[in-house]
């Protein structure tokens, strides 16, 4: 208790302090007290008596009694000093509240003599370009600069660095940190014999060259990005996206420059000529939410994913919660409500609307599928009659579609509908459509119908008249220029899959011409039904089609390459200028009560002259990334801080405004993030190359009493710090210390004994299988409705909504997890099996065990103890008659072989729980 | 001190330090200063559910407990409670266009017909409350529960709403109401978690985030539970491993930690120490509680129960044991209520009929088993959809299937024990059941009065996220003063 009441003295004493210096400062000194005492109703939630002090130019404007609040250079004059005064409760600030204390006063009083000057919060200040790191006496110490920052605040605390980290624990931190799985046991081998002076420096530089690292550092952008294999809400509807992941992968490992890779998320479709990477990149913002539940309003959802978007981008590159501001002003910082819709303008107008099918969607090709794509199209090219060349397409998928239009083959996807009633339905895979009821359609955008005389439905039934389709223009009930009865096509039997039993249905079509909205409407035939047919796909026949003019050898090459499967990814567009949607403000935040129209536009705390202001997506994404934007390097910098130190330099990463915490290096902050922005040119390697290489980041972990007094949150940094691993770190190490990774860069999300499908089960791309098993956590295919168990329990979020930081916790069910999980337990089954092979004596076996796990020797304490649980299991297992009681690994073995595996096997579990395993010491 | 001992210290000491010590400074949250110097109260906190503290309850306590009954789907309130005989008289008859005008439907377009109750209802008890006879075991028991007839919420699509009655907030990434429960009080019993989830016929279609943790640590997360199979995930031990090879194992480990302590310094180490213990501790302990062959017969038997299967009958004995061991929240789930009369058997005549019949027998027996305990008067039970259902039919599919739409102005819950009202009706419809007309209840009021009842004051239990104090209500609800006793 006593030492409870200790901290709060200690932490008062620390506050009051600041306030004794003459000059008053307003963001260290009154700022707090204004956030903490006045703005719960003078800010941007409630201005009572028209009185705000959130932006300056209300703080010095007339208040609804016609009284100034703060008259600049006199207290006495002020409204605001005679109302904290003030004798009756009743009109004393703050309202209904304790009175300030004298202290708080005294700091009010000089500030308004002093001049009540104004400043900004540090946040929305431009970092300093000419920060040079402060001279220190121990330049011995130091390795870079950025030691010299952390050594003179060391100093002012009356601390002194910790000795280097000894060479095992060093190199198995750096392998979790820069690729996030350790070193295997030669490497471990490797490094410790190799006394070069760079020796340290090389594996830096090997780790920053490796596949893996950007594994690593995607599955910290994962959770920015919100990335999961499904669509969130009721249905929770697969989503195949993967292919943003891999995109961030190969940016990380490519070392993309910060800047462009943000861009590109942000804006790739509006750069010139976007490549496919580009245009992949952009699905950064289809990871928001999307809802198939039946009767859900598409704009109602459209509209939640347009305002989630705005507020991940502030989240994501400024550190600032919009969120609240979408419903008023923001309560602690200066947004205006209306800010956040002049930012909601440059999203509005991304094409996608909650359909099911969410379109728009990008093709790419597997990079087999692409040599074979690219092989069929040089023989139709060299084979193409002068008069059938057309200008080449930017895109593999819409070459070949640009193509088999121009020859007059066509077929089109039945579930790439843009719109659609109630009762429609996808497959897991949203590869095949079937209507549920009677009198259920969908909408196609924009078909070519010149010369189409017969349209194709592949369809499955099991009725024997199972329903019509009826064909319509532009409209619902639009001119009818076809139909078509659907008939049986198989049996119907229990558990047989008769969904992909198709059969072509074709219909007659009225001759029609030029580009239409088409609309097909589904009937029920004999009967009503669950699923009256399915339809998997459409061919539009031609009157002529121009593939006639061809071979049979050439046709069927059109055929193969129509068939070719492509992988699809939900992309941003905007929609073209004519179809531009207007933003509104939403009125106390709800999208059914629209307030006055707004355009597209950065927050006035940026201080932009408006005639600059970007006006588009690419505009707005670049504004970000330019050396005008204050906030967005400290962000990233910090971001990438954390990851390494356990904690950001700004604690609260999500929200740098007012009410996050303060930088504890300041300086070194800024330094970094303009050093990032300029020296580094906004490349991720050098910046953590220089982070790793520091002699702040390569401290022992351990504590001593002293230093945990002093500084037992290491704030100061004058040790390294021993943080819990991620959930993803901790599964991947388990994976490669018992050999069972499968290392296996990119791709499609897999699944493991961890994937709960849900209601919409495992989509068709998903891998399965064994290949699938143990490969890392980064490609567990992710379920937002029941994500993997094993993430949850070690504080991974749900990905519903962007993540800046975990709360790392320590609970039981985590031991759960590590003692008894299927695939640890497999894990703990492989490593034993390598203890035994290891060498023939059981000591040697143990010490094998652990210095796998670990990365270095095992102490003659630990050893002691593992020799008991070994003796112990051992003995256990001797007694042991029946086979279904031993573990997998030693059933198949005989003799004291067989104990003797089982026994190690339960060491093996025993040194996969260790505390010192799942924390980076 | 013992080590463990030690670790619960540390624990503290590091939850205090690491979420709580600079709000202080900055003077944000009595709350947090309450937490902080009632830092020695935390000792007796179950680690699994660390949080509360001496500001917390602020105030005295009702209820201790709460068993929450939440029918996924959304149950129709006209054939179950709210009893409306010119409802009736409409059947058949095209809905007026003043009921239409301005409103939004999830599934009925054009003009539907009004569709009379389904089922016939009669007058029971002291308070002379008209139930179904859809229910007849619950009728026997309605004077023990308050009514509230004008229930309302924002939603009417499943998720958001499920969302909004559990969350607070119709989007997803807000902790449930049983996270903050068990973040405002801990829980009381050290074996076992503070927030139990159970589920029957499937699951509602939030998912796991119905019971996630939000953006409070994830100690606070809902643990699902299981009546079939292992009852919490990884809780049995793995193939060739025992019980008595567990525990030696766990032995080493923690000694094995001892020794890292030693050297690092880290409270962490302490933290995991306890932990460890309390994993295997939970090994045993929840596979007792979950076990309902140990109920006598008759018990059984009262509730309908069916050992080893997965049932809503299982689910209510169980949530009865889990409260008596000192559970703090036990959220039950039962999917299927979604009655659009879309196919034989999904409408609100036998198709709700029969979905009655799996609850009624276990929850009258789940209100007079929690009685004869003497456990009703500190346990909170809850009951409701996350909507109601139309007095129009939704004329989906033809004639044969009767069934209601989503419906979002007015629908029945219940509540007793835990200092509620008995025999009590709040709140009252307009003749058909479509709006309210008096008792108006929103969704976050019957959250700020669950929060209430545990002794917590909906405004002052929050947590700092993102600069902002976040609360379960947000910036809404009213304690339901009038069914207090």
């Amino acid at each position: 208790m006593s030492k409870y009441i200790c901290l709060l003295l200690i932490a008062f004493f620390w506050s009051c302090q600041n306030s004794k210096d003459d000059e008053i400062s307003f963001n260290r000194d009154v700022r707090p007290i204004l956030n903490d005492k006045c703005l719960r109703c003078h800010g941007g939630v409630k201005a009572s008596g028209e009185f705000s002090l959130l932006f300056e130019e209300d703080a010095f404007g007339q208040t609804q009694s016609g009284a100034t609040a703060i008259v600049r250079g006199n207290h006495s004059k002020s409204e605001l000093y005679k109302r904290i005064v003030h004798e009756d409760p009743e009109l004393r600030m703050p309202f209904d509240a304790p009175a300030l204390t004298q202290k708080e006063i005294d700091v009010l009083v000089q500030w308004i003599d002093q001049g009540a000057k104004w400043e900004k919060h540090w946040a929305y200040v431009p970092p300093k370009r000419d920060i040079e790191p402060p001279t220190i006496d121990s330049l011995s110490w130091a390795k870079n600069k950025i030691d010299q920052f952390v050594y003179a605040k060391m100093q002012e605390k009356e601390l002194s660095p910790s000795p280097e980290a000894d060479k095992a624990t060093l190199l198995r931190r750096l392998y979790l940190d820069l690729i996030g799985i350790p070193p295997t046991h030669e490497e471990v081998k490797v490094f410790m014999e190799n006394s070069a002076e760079d020796a340290y420096e090389k594996e830096v530089d090997k780790l920053l060259a490796s596949s893996h690292f950007g594994e690593r550092w995607a599955a910290m952008w994962m959770d920015l990005a919100r990335y999961a294999d499904s669509k969130g809400y009721e249905k929770d509807s697969n989503r195949e996206i993967w292919k943003f992941r891999d995109y961030v992968i190969n940016a990380f490992n490519e070392d993309m420059p910060f800047d462009k890779f943000s861009i590109e998320q942000l804006a790739g479709d509006l750069l010139p000529n976007p490549t496919e990477q580009q245009l992949i990149a952009t699905a950064f913002h289809r990871n928001t939410l999307a809802n198939d539940e039946g009767g859900t309003d598409n704009e109602e959802f459209r509209i939640a994913a347009v305002v989630e978007r705005v507020a991940t981008t502030y989240e994501v590159w400024q550190g600032t919660t919009m969120a609240c501001v979408q419903c008023h002003s923001h309560p602690y910082d200066p947004f205006r409500h209306e800010e956040f819709y002049q930012s909601m303008a440059f999203f509005n107008n991304a094409k996608d609307n909650d359909s099911y099918f969410e379109e728009p969607k990008f093709f790419t090709y597997s990079e087999e599928n692409r040599e074979e794509v690219e092989s069929l199209l040089a023989y139709i090219d060299a084979e193409l009659l002068p008069e059938d060349a057309a200008p080449k397409e930017p895109y593999l998928y819409s070459e070949k579609e640009a193509v088999l239009t121009r020859l007059g083959y066509r077929m089109h996807e039945a579930e790439s509908f843009y719109e659609s009633s109630s009762f429609i339905e996808l497959d897991e895979s949203l590869s095949l459509l079937w209507q549920v009821q009677d009198s259920s359609w969908v909408k196609y955008d924009q078909i070519d119908l010149e010369n189409i005389e017969q349209i194709g439905f592949f369809a499955s039934a099991t009725i024997g008249y199972a329903g019509d389709i009826s064909i319509h223009l532009d409209s619902l009930k639009g001119k009818k220029i076809g139909a078509v009865k659907i008939t049986k096509t198989g049996e119907s039997k229990k558990g047989a899959d008769n969904r992909y039993n198709t059969r072509e249905f074709k219909a007659a079509i009225d001759a029609t011409e030029g580009k239409h909205d088409v609309y097909l409407r589904f009937f029920k035939g004999e009967r009503y039904d669950g699923h009256l047919f399915y339809l998997d796909k459409m061919r539009f026949y031609e009157r002529e089609p121009r593939m006639k003019l061809y071979s049979t050898a050439f046709n069927q090459k059109l055929k193969k390459l129509a068939e070719i499967p492509a992988t699809s990814t939900p992309i941003i567009q905007e929609l073209p200028p004519v179809e531009a949607r207007k933003t509104h403000l939403f009125e106390r935040g709800s999208w059914l009560t629209l307030g006055n129209e707004v355009e597209s536009g950065i927050p006035n705390i940026y201080g932009y002259p408006e005639t600059e202001e970007p006006k588009d997506r690419l505009a707005f994404a670049q504004w970000m990334m330019s050396e005008k934007n204050p906030l967005v390097a400290r962000v990233a910098v910090n971001r990438f801080w954390e990851q390494l130190f356990g904690f950001g330099l700004v604690e609260s990463m999500e929200e740098f405004g007012t009410q996050g915490e303060k930088p504890t290096h300041p300086e070194l902050l800024d330094w970094m993030a303009v050093r990032f922005e300029t020296t580094h040119d906004w490349h991720v390697k050098p910046l953590l190359r220089e982070l790793v290489l520091s002699a702040t980041y390569r401290q022992s972990s351990d504590a001593d009493v002293e230093k945990i007094e002093k500084d037992s949150r290491n704030q100061w940094l004058s040790r390294g710090f021993r943080t819990r691993l991620s959930a993803e770190q901790i599964r991947d190490q388990v994976l490669t210390v018992s050999g069972l990774l499968n290392p296996l860069v990119g791709g499609p999300s897999v699944t493991n004994s961890s994937v709960d499908g849900g209601w919409t089960g495992v989509p068709d791309w998903a891998v399965k299988g064994d290949s699938a098993k143990y490969r890392r956590s980064l490609y567990t295919l992710w379920k937002r409705v029941t994500p993997p168990n094993e993430m949850l329990t070690f504080d991974s979020p749900d990905r519903s909504v962007c993540t800046s930081r975990r709360i790392r916790t320590n609970t039981p069910l985590q031991a759960l997890n590590l003692l008894n999980d299927e695939t640890f337990f497999e894990a703990s089954n492989a490593l034993a099996v390598q203890m035994l092979q290891a060498d023939a004596d059981p000591e040697e076996q143990l010490m094998f065990g652990y210095a796998k796990v670990m990365g270095r020797k095992i102490s003659d304490k630990k050893l002691l103890l593992l020799k008991e649980l070994y003796h112990d299991a051992q003995e256990h297992f001797k007694q042991e008659k029946k086979d279904s009681n031993f573990p997998e690994a030693a059933i198949e073995r005989i003799g004291d072989e067989k104990n003797n595996l089982a026994a190690l096997v339960i060491v093996a579990n025993a040194l996969l729980n260790l505390d010192e395993f799942i924390v980076k010491g | 001190m013992d080590i463990v001992n030690e670790a619960h210290f540390r624990q503290s000491e590091y939850n205090t330090r690491r979420h709580f010590l600079k709000k202080c400074v900055t003077g944000m949250g009595a709350v947090t200063l309450g937490s902080m110097m009632g830092g020695a109260n935390l000792f007796a906190k179950n680690l699994l559910s660390p949080g509360g503290g001496a500001g917390m309850p602020h105030f005295v306590p009702k209820a201790k407990h709460v068993i929450y009954l939440h029918m996924a789907g959304a149950p129709s309130q006209l054939e179950l409670f709210d009893y409306k005989p010119e409802l009736q008289k409409m059947n058949g008859q095209s809905c007026p266009p003043s009921l239409l005008e301005g409103k939004r439907f999830a599934f009925i377009r054009g003009v539907p017909q009004m569709l009379g109750p389904q089922s016939t209802f009669k007058q029971y008890g002291e308070s002379r409350t008209w139930v179904s006879d859809y229910l007849p075991r619950f009728a026997e028991v309605a004077d023990e529960v308050t009514f509230l007839k004008s229930v309302h919420t924002d939603e009417f699509n499943h998720a958001p709403a499920q969302f909004l009655m559990q969350t607070g907030s119709p989007r997803t990434g807000r902790p449930s109401l049983g996270g903050w429960v068990t973040y405002g009080l801990g829980s009381p019993n050290e074996n076992l978690p503070g927030f139990v989830v159970l589920l029957s016929a499937g699951g509602p279609t939030g998912g796991k985030r119905l019971w996630g943790s939000g953006f409070l640590p994830t100690v606070h997360q809902g643990v699902q539970c299981q009546s079939t199979g292992t009852p919490v995930q990884n809780l049995g031990n793995p193939k060739g491993v025992d019980s008595k090879m567990r525990k030696k194992s766990v032995d080493i480990i923690n000694k094995i930690n001892e020794l890292e302590y030693q050297e690092a310094q880290d409270p962490e180490i302490l933290t995991r120490i306890s932990q460890y213990e309390m994993a295997f501790k939970m090994q045993t302990s929840v596979p007792k509680v979950m076990n309902i062959d140990s109920e006598p017969d008759y018990i059984q038997k009262m509730y309908g129960v069916t050992p080893g299967k997965n049932s809503f009958a299982n689910n209510c004995l169980l949530a009865r044991r889990l409260v008596e061991n000192g559970v703090r929240f036990v959220q039950l789930y039962d999917d299927g209520w979604d009655m659009h009369g879309a196919g034989p058997g999904g409408g609100v005549g036998d198709g709700l009929r029969r979905k009655c019949k799996q609850i009624d027998q276990p929850i009258s027996a789940l209100l007079m088993d929690l009685k004869q305990r003497g456990m009703l008067e500190d346990t909170l039970v809850v009951w409701g959809g996350e909507f109601g259902r139309t007095p129009m039919m939704e004329a989906r599919t033809g004639k044969n299937f009767l069934g209601r739409d989503h419906h979002n102005e007015a629908f029945t819950m219940w509540m007793t024990g835990g200092g509620i009202k008995k025999g009590h009706t709040h709140g009252e419809t307009d003749e058909i059941g479509y709006s309210a007309i008096s008792g108006k209840v929103h969704v976050h009021d019957i959250q700020a009065t669950i929060l209430n009842q545990l002794g917590l004051d909906h405004e002052r239990l929050t947590y700092r996220f993102q600069g902002r104090d976040f609360r379960l209500t947000d910036v809404h609800g009213n304690v339901i003063k009038d069914i207090l006793t």
